[in-house]
């Protein structure tokens, strides 16, 4: 969409620099960065298939590289941990928590956006504020709530918590998704005798679509990624996320065994890696749509 | 506008109204939110704020000490260090993300082959648990085993491996080195965003008075840019100050307390700990900064752009 335009632009004037001064000042700090950035997944993948002997006999093997392959730290991960429980725990509690903040969202917004209600900016700068508040000044208070509502240990603790702060993040993105869609539409269909809820599961949420994806990709990402409160709320093995697992189950005494922690991290990080993409541009959307507004 | 129920609809007007009016409605479709949000977000911030004033432990409700726990705090040097250490963590992080982010968009918004592709990629660290990859950076922190050591040591610009994570000030380089590197991808896809709103025309007409690159960039791009950098920057404070996984992971707060952010502070007194009233005064305590945080990074950012001219 914006691709179009940008090519254009700096193709408007990237002729008064030089080929060899762009090498400098472009593309070779460009890449200093993608290195960097990107170092720490490529010793992520290396170190999750390499032998432990020459994990670390970095006298007789390069560190950079690997020599015979194996897949012995994925197959301990997969086979001899809790590791598959782990995912599945993290993928239904990120779906549960997406679905629920989703459809909470969509109402929500579209009640703030188009229904404007008495008081319905005020209810939108509260969405806001409540975006602005961070887990951990909630996790201890919270901590107690899952406790008495005896939910502790569960994986209903993370669902029900999760979006805290998924639904405030939604409704702002879909309120500003909404805004965009020309409410003439809107007016055709009350003229035509749609009632409210036709309009919204007829004529909006079929525009909206782009907008829903954004925010639920997005939504299940933050859910994937979310430690404080996992950490906090689960405490026996079969009830762990991925990243709560992969920290305090594999990381035993003295001995790190770093081939399965990097292979966990690398599997952990695949789901949503893979789901970035495909949805690149909804991805990018959803991220500067939630700073812009 | 309200829809006037004809008299012909009799008793179905009443049913009607409530589909129709619209405020009944709004708050109707307001209400799993809302739900959500009160019972999870605003009631545990006041129980939050109750618990700072109670010595409530895991397993025993606590009785109202008044300011006891802050009065702890006052006099505790490991609290201090911690708020000395958050805000080296938030000021050191937020300037490198921010320097290093709006470079990296620059260069992305410059006519490059494979566009999309690098903007793709360089979005990854965002992307990954932030966990997963701290737990990659402790293998690269690695005290015997650093790869990072390792290639200094080949390039002959060290003698002997670095002590990142055990050593006070090597361990709060390392942490704050690890969050710019998981913080620069949204600052920069960000303030990409913005840049692609600049007209070029504006670029194209300065260029013809004359303007060098430094003063199209400090009079055009900076002032055009500054609404958006004051929110993706109040964003990225907020976010770095109350940081805890990635500490966590890394440090746990040591060597000595050096890395020990409120966050962690408060993480552990409270569970591990077991002190929840005394936890949660900490927490509290970082609501001040925090919105102090906001309003200088906000209001700040936002003055500089009115005197330059940049319209509200």
């Amino acid at each position: 969409m914006t691709d179009q335009t940008t090519t254009d632009n700096s193709t408007g004037m990237s002729y008064l620099d030089s080929l060899p001064k762009r090498i400098i000042t472009v593309f070779l700090p460009l890449l200093v960065f993608v290195f960097v950035l990107l170092f720490p997944f490529y010793w992520m993948a290396i170190t999750a298939v390499k032998p432990n002997f020459q994990l670390t006999d970095y006298a007789n093997y390069s560190p950079l590289w690997v020599v015979e392959p194996t897949l012995d730290h994925i197959k301990y991960l997969l086979f001899e941990t809790s590791y598959p429980g782990w995912l599945w725990n993290t993928m239904l509690v990120a779906f549960c928590a997406t679905f629920i903040s989703l459809v909470a969202s969509v109402f929500a917004a579209y009640a703030i956006e188009r229904l404007r209600f008495h008081g319905s900016r005020w209810v939108g700068l509260g969405i806001f504020l409540a975006y602005l508040v961070p887990p951990s000044i909630l996790f201890i208070p919270l901590a107690l709530m899952v406790f008495k509502l005896g939910i502790y240990d569960t994986k209903l603790a993370l669902i029900l918590t999760y979006p805290t702060f998924l639904v405030p993040f939604s409704t702002w993105l879909l309120m500003g998704y909404f805004r965009s869609i020309p409410y003439e539409l809107e007016e055709c269909a009350l003229v035509d005798g749609a009632s409210r809820w036709q309009i919204l599961t007829k004529v909006l949420l079929p525009l909206s679509v782009p907008g829903l994806i954004s925010a639920g990709i997005f939504s299940f990402t933050l859910s994937w990624n979310e430690f404080i409160y996992a950490l906090t709320f689960i405490q026996s093995s079969e009830n762990k996320t991925v990243p709560v697992g992969v920290l305090t189950e594999l990381v035993r005494s003295d001995i790190y065994e770093w081939g399965a922690l990097m292979a966990g991290a690398l599997i952990g990080s695949l789901p949503v890696v893979i789901l970035y993409s495909f949805f690149v541009d909804y991805y990018v959307s959803s991220m500067t749509g939630a700073v812009k507004e | 506008m309200a829809e006037l129920p004809t008299a012909a609809e009799g008793r179905r007007s009443w049913w009607a109204g409530i589909g129709q009016g619209r405020h009944v409605l709004g708050l109707l479709f307001l209400l799993p939110a809302a739900v959500f949000l009160i019972l999870f977000l605003t009631y545990p911030l006041g129980l939050g704020v109750w618990l700072g004033f109670t010595d409530t432990r895991i397993g025993r409700d606590g009785v109202f000490v008044g300011l006891e726990n802050y009065e702890l705090l006052w006099i505790d040097s490991i609290f201090w260090l911690s708020v000395f250490n958050t805000l080296l963590y938030t000021i050191g992080a937020s300037i490198l993300k921010f320097a290093l982010g709006l470079w990296l968009a620059l260069l992305l918004n410059q006519h490059l082959p494979f566009k999309s592709f690098f903007r793709a990629i360089v979005l990854l660290p965002w992307v990954v648990p932030t966990v997963l990859s701290a737990i990659a950076f402790w293998w690269i922190f690695d005290a015997q085993f650093s790869i990072l050591s390792w290639a200094l040591i080949k390039l002959g610009l060290i003698d002997t491996n670095i002590n990142f994570l055990g050593d006070t000030t090597n361990a709060r380089i390392s942490v704050i080195a690890a969050n710019v590197w998981r913080g620069i991808p949204f600052v920069a896809i960000s303030l990409l965003a913005g840049l692609q709103t600049i007209p070029q025309s504006l670029h194209e007409a300065a260029t013809l008075d004359g303007a060098s690159g430094w003063q199209r960039f400090r009079y055009i791009t900076l002032p055009m840019l500054s609404p958006i950098i004051a929110v993706v920057m109040t964003f990225s404070v907020l976010f770095t100050f109350t940081d805890f996984q990635l500490i966590y992971v890394l440090t746990r707060g040591g060597p000595l307390n050096a890395t020990h952010l409120m966050a962690t502070l408060s993480f552990q007194r409270a569970i591990p700990g077991g002190q929840l009233g005394e936890g949660a005064a900490i927490a509290v305590a970082m609501i001040p900064f925090l919105l102090a945080a906001i309003l200088f990074s906000y209001f700040g950012l936002q003055r500089r752009k009115w005197q330059q001219g940049g319209g509200d």
